[in-house]
């Protein structure tokens, strides 16, 4: 089976900023792949040109097997992104806009499309508030709500869960995880390291304009000399605190969670 | 025109219009300066000026009208500004739709909020003593030009809308059009200009919108002002599309 995304040498500079300078990756159709990267590596530049948004300088990429150059409507067709800062109407309510984009997508029935979405990330009850009054983890699922519509085969998202609480993080990384299971491409942006351990099948990491590294956790992780095991009594991580503090569903269901560490 | 291109049209145009309906004080803020201007000089300025006319609000309103326009359209550069700031330009960018229709419906909710606009000022004509025994071809002659020049500043204000830097520059270019009917015939007649100004008055679009419209208005031949009022507005229509169009396709792929 063909790659859901492949990238070819893509190159991509900003005046005198070379910032991308021969990219290669493939991301497997049902997978998740993470992208790693520092700030100002380019990652953000490399959804825009995947997504259609951005033009590239020189190389091939494809999405579903549609080159971006020359296919593009193909490629809108077959991707969503998300875009590293929640791209939502504040003006329309949260079930309008998902209205909206079912309407976009050309779906036969926006209302009950948004309904279910509403449902699935917990947004029911402010569905019909203006998304402008949301909190920033409630704007980020809403966001990711709208990208997931018309079941795009490759899902795109940038930096999913930068500033975001723990717990809006873990609704997140739920979604991500549910749209694996249903066979979704995923391609994800991040800085945190734990979330492409998280959630990905195989992680890259682009840097100075190249792809460095690539390939699964356990192929990472053997990059490195193996730490040495030793038995301590472990503290429970700020997250863990956190959550429980805060009572969270996650620290209440999963009481194990520290011993698991 | 494909069936996608009028479907999505029609899709975000009514997003647009939420934006407008839900802040109905913009229809209002609109008509507000134009309203103000139509008072002061019909009930402060009027009097000292000859029109050779028996009602200076009959002289003055086509361009009160045209002030009303100049001065809604910079709303739709406000809200593309606001849409492209807020990443949902791009989002319906990379979706799978007409990628004309994000353009055409801020122009069509444009045309719904300055229609609205307009008929607040007329209202408020009409109470402070306009009269017209124009029949109803003549009105929806004048109907026809105000909504061709809606159209035309609209895909103007398109322009700054999709390259302004802040705020401000999305609507600052509204001022010299505001301007414009000032050095026309629609508050003194072009006779009164000195003249280099008069020649200007003569030569520039509004006097000929003006004063098509005011002949309609008052049931009189409207004579070559209306063919040179049409092509000015066409003229303005088509460039302004054209600039607009290119802007928006060169921000991306
Ligand atoms: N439109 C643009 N014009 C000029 N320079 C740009 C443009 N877009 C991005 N850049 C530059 O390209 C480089 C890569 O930016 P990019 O946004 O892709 O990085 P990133 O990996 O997404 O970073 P972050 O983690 O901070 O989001 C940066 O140095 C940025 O300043
Ligand atoms: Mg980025």
């Amino acid at each position: 089976m063909s790659a859901a995304v492949a990238v070819r040498g893509l190159e991509k500079s900003f005046g005198d900023l070379h910032v991308l300078r021969g990219v290669d990756l493939e991301v497997a159709p049902g997978t998740v792949f993470a992208l790693l990267g520092s700030n100002g590596a380019g990652k953000t530049t490399l959804v825009r040109i995947l997504s259609t948004l951005l033009r590239m300088d020189g190389g091939e990429v494809a999405v579903a097997g549609f080159d971006v150059a020359t296919r593009g409507a193909d490629v809108r067709r077959s991707i969503s992104l998300t875009g590293q800062f929640a791209a939502v109407d504040e003006v329309l309510t949260g079930r309008e806009n998902l209205v909206l984009v079912a309407r976009l997508r050309h779906l036969p029935d926006p209302g009950r499309v948004a309904d279910e979405l509403l449902a699935r990330f917990s947004l029911t009850e402010a569905g019909r508030r203006r998304a402008g009054t949301y909190s920033g983890g409630m704007r980020r699922r809403l966001d990711i709500a709208m990208s997931l519509i018309g079941s795009p085969a490759v899902v795109v998202l940038d930096e999913p869960t930068t500033g975001l609480d723990p717990e809006a993080r873990l609704e997140v990384w739920d979604a991500i995880r549910g749209l694996a299971a249903g066979g979704t491409t995923v391609l994800l942006t991040t800085q945190h390291l734990d979330e492409a351990e998280q959630l990905a099948d195989r992680i890259a990491i682009l840097h100075e304009g190249r792809i460095i590294v690539d390939g699964t956790l356990a192929e990472l992780q053997a990059l490195l000399p193996p730490t040495r095991v030793e038995r301590v009594e472990q503290p429970p991580a700020l997250e863990d605190v956190f959550l429980a503090v805060i009572g969270s569903r996650r620290a209440a269901g999963d009481p194990t969670g520290q011993e698991a560490r | 025109m494909s069936i996608t291109f009028v479907g999505d049209t029609v899709a975000l145009t009514g997003r647009s219009l939420r934006h407008v309906t839900r802040s109905l004080d913009t229809v209002i803020t609109t008509a507000l300066m134009p309203i103000a201007l139509l008072l002061l000089f019909v009930f402060v300025l009027g009097g000292a000026i000859r029109t050779g006319t028996d009602s200076y609000v009959a002289y003055l309103l086509p361009g009160i009208l045209l002030i009303t326009i100049a001065t809604g359209v910079s709303y739709t550069a406000y809200r593309l500004f606001q849409d492209l700031q807020g990443g949902i330009l791009e989002r319906f960018r990379s979706m799978p739709i007409a990628r004309s229709s994000v353009l055409w419906a801020h122009v069509l909710t444009s045309l719904v909020a300055n229609v609205l606009s307009l008929v607040v000022v007329v209202a408020v004509g009409l109470l402070i003593g306009f009269r017209s025994s124009a029949g109803p071809l003549a009105w929806l002659a004048v109907l026809g030009i105000l909504v061709l020049v809606t159209l035309a500043l609209t895909w103007v204000a398109v322009i700054p809308g999709l390259t302004a830097k802040t705020v401000d520059g999305a609507s600052a270019f509204s001022y010299p059009l505001i301007l414009l009917p000032f050095i026309s015939s629609a508050f003194v007649p072009t006779a009164s200009m000195p003249g280099p100004v008069r020649w200007f008055a003569e030569h520039q679009p509004v006097t000929s919108i003006v004063n098509a419209i005011r002949d309609l208005l008052a049931v009189r031949p409207v004579g070559a002002d209306l063919p040179v009022a049409l092509l000015w507005c066409a003229g303005i229509l088509v460039a302004a599309w054209a600039v607009a169009t290119a802007v928006y396709r060169r921000r991306g792929a």
